[in-house]
């Protein structure tokens, strides 16, 4: 039976917008297993980035409950919820942010000295992820001297370093050219099958849609159609 | 985690340049500025209780009511023995007799005339026993331009503002003409032995300086002496010691109601030397707090624009699980490193130009031409070791404080719209 490491029940999220509310999620009920790549797909503003910041612990639900990691969101303190992030979450984001001050070993290792792992041990991981992402000679470059791939891939093995049960990718190849995108998907996709890492993308590029093999449409934040491939 | 964060301090000069720069400057200035009022002060204060009311002064009741007419008829008699017990009562104070005399000093031409005269301020101290230290007290070999010191009875220093006036060189004769203890006519010929500039326009302009028992036996004034000055073997003023001692000898005299009982007077109570003394204190202080306020405004106003600055950097690590304690608590080690690197740039600086000033000095003399005051010609800065710390501390204490103002901001944002505006 597989494990299921993400159960949302009933989410509703509404921000203020001057005197009244937006609701950007309403009434959504989804459950994700380990191991998946799957995409939330849709047009701007259909509540995708918000979807993934409450699983990612960013952002509190207004109503329903979503449990990840055998963790309610909504009960989580501010310290357990950066302490989720920090020991099971991996990040991936559009414009890659990274750190601009450190090089690539730098910018990767980040992670680990927030989890105190010591410093050989961080040296052996940082290599090991970076190879993972094929850019382990550019360890010693600054952000600035990466092609937008190079700097895809540094954020990728950023968020892989820590060997997390669960990576958020929001709209991870739309800075990137075709080339470039189909090698990040690919490699993200390889490291699901050997790490067994989920992976959950927000995403409206069908290059990355091909690759998924569950599709969730969101159409002003309701879960509009639930495809499995 | 330290070495991560002085790596980002090293390689973003945006982060650390402009704050270093800024608490450098400061602690330049509230060193420097510190060091040159306590040197300036010190040297007025040590200049005057060297010259006139030494750490702490013996007079008659008299006399120390009327001390500005320097009334000699009102002065200590059997001045010796007093001296002597005083000498044993506090063995940690050099004690010394001097007296201070007016009158007019005529200076004779080779036709038995005279080629001019002014009124001049006598000092007489002891220069023949070898033992008062007044010599080195008053750096009188330091201040001798020209000839040597008194060396037998009868020889007599000048001022060189003196000098020159009267057009006098060394070995001329002078006569001074005055009035002695008890009224009559004081009348004695000196030989120039030396000329002396003390840098002190007060004391070049009129000063004669001769041995005490030539005083004495010109102002017919035998075992008797206008003042008995204490100087803590210390050499520093310290106003406390100075209370205690004062207290200790005024109650021997307190049921005394005779005019020329002796009465001790610490320097803070002369020459309106308190309200000095205060000053020196609150602008100490005065420096430093504003020094405090105002790096801390502006370091703050800092921070906000670094911390605007990084707050895509802020989110990148809320989403890499670090906690807004966490950065809140980097970005004060960061302010500490960063303060602590302004604040020794700024104390270096500081501290050599605090030198400098205090090897080279000002020179005022033109300004203070015809003053009364005694205060030196040259204005110099002095060096002490609380200068080491007395700007870097509150720098270091600055630059966190405005940090910590900042860093506030990252607490009021929720997670979730911190992330949003960061564009991440």
């Amino acid at each position: 039976m597989s494990e299921k490491i993400i159960i949302i029940e009933n989410l509703v999220k509404r921000y203020p917008v001057g005197e009244g509310e937006f609701t950007a999620l309403n009434n959504i009920n989804l459950t994700f297993d380990k191991g998946e790549f799957s995409g939330v797909v849709g047009p701007s503003g259909s509540g995708k980035t918000t979807l993934l910041n409450i699983i990612g612990s960013l952002d509190k639900p207004t109503e329903g409950k979503v449990i990840v990691l055998d963790k309610n969101i909504s009960k989580l303190s501010h310290k357990e919820s950066a302490q989720l992030r920090n020991l099971h979450i991996g990040f991936i984001f559009q414009v890659y942010n990274l750190l601009p001050v450190y090089t690539v070993f730098e910018n990767v290792e980040f992670a680990l000295i927030l989890q105190k792992v010591p410093a050989a041990k961080r040296k052996k991981m940082v290599m090991e992820a970076l190879e993972w992402v094929g850019i382990a000679s550019m360890a010693n470059k600054r952000p600035s001297k990466l092609s937008g791939g190079e700097g895809q891939r540094v954020a990728i093995a950023r968020a892989m370093v820590k060997r997390p049960i669960l990576v958020l990718a929001d709209e991870p190849t739309a800075n990137l050219d075709a080339k470039n995108a189909h090698a990040i998907i690919k490699t993200m996709k390889e490291l699901n099958k050997e790490l067994n890492t989920t992976f959950l993308f927000s995403t409206h590029d069908e290059k990355v849609m091909n690759y998924l093999t569950r599709i969730i449409h969101l159409e002003d934040g309701e879960v509009d159609r639930d495809e499995r491939r | 985690m330290i070495k991560f964060i002085f790596k980002a301090i090293l390689r973003d000069k945006n982060r650390s340049l402009l704050p270093v720069i800024i608490i450098s400057i400061g602690v330049f200035l509230t060193i420097f500025l510190s060091g040159f009022l306590s040197g300036v002060m010190t040297d007025v204060i040590d200049q005057t209780a060297r010259f006139q009311t030494g750490h702490v002064k013996v007079m008659s009741k008299a006399y120390a009511e009327n001390e500005d007419q320097i009334p000699n008829d009102l002065a200590l008699l059997k001045a010796d023995s007093l001296t002597q017990a005083l000498m044993t009562e506090f063995p940690d104070y050099n004690w010394v007799q001097r007296i201070r005399f007016g009158g007019l000093v005529d200076a004779p031409d080779n036709a038995g005339g005279s080629k001019g005269q002014g009124p001049s301020a006598g000092l007489a101290i002891d220069f023949f026993s070898g033992k008062s230290g007044e010599v080195e007290r008053l750096n009188i070999v330091n201040a001798l331009i020209e000839g040597n010191l008194p060396q037998k009875s009868k020889d007599i220093l000048i001022g060189f503002v003196f000098a020159d006036k009267l057009k006098l060189k060394i070995g001329d004769t002078i006569t001074f003409m005055g009035s002695t203890m008890y009224g009559s006519l004081a009348f004695e010929s000196f030989t120039i032995s030396g000329i002396v500039n003390f840098g002190v326009e007060a004391m070049d302009r009129g000063t004669i300086i001769v041995d005490i028992s030539d005083a004495r036996r010109m102002l017919d004034m035998e075992n008797a002496s206008g003042e008995i000055l204490g100087f803590s073997k210390k050499e520093v003023y310290n106003n406390e010691n100075a209370n205690l001692i004062q207290n200790a000898f005024n109650a021997h005299y307190a049921q005394s109601t005779n005019e020329y009982a002796p009465v001790m007077i610490k320097l803070k109570e002369q020459n309106n030397m308190a309200s000095l003394l205060d000053y020196i204190d609150a602008f100490s202080a005065m420096f430093v707090i504003i020094f405090v306020l105002i790096m801390s405004v502006v370091l703050w106003n800092t921070g906000l624009i670094g911390g605007l600055r990084r707050y895509q950097e802020f989110g990148i690590r809320l989403a890499l699980g670090e906690n807004k304690s966490h950065i809140y608590k980097t970005l004060l080690i960061e302010a500490v490193l960063i303060g602590t690197i302004g604040s020794i740039v700024g104390t270096i600086f500081g501290i050599t130009a605090t030198w400098l000033m205090q090897v080279y000095g000002i020179d005022i003399s033109g300004m203070v031409t015809g003053g009364t005051m005694m205060m030196p010609t040259i204005m110099r800065a002095k060096f002490t070791p609380e200068l080491l710390y007395i700007g870097f501390i509150p720098g270091l204490i600055a630059m966190v404080l405005g940090n910590m103002i900042s860093g506030i901001g990252i607490y009021k944002r929720e997670t979730a719209t911190l992330f949003k505006e960061l564009e991440v």
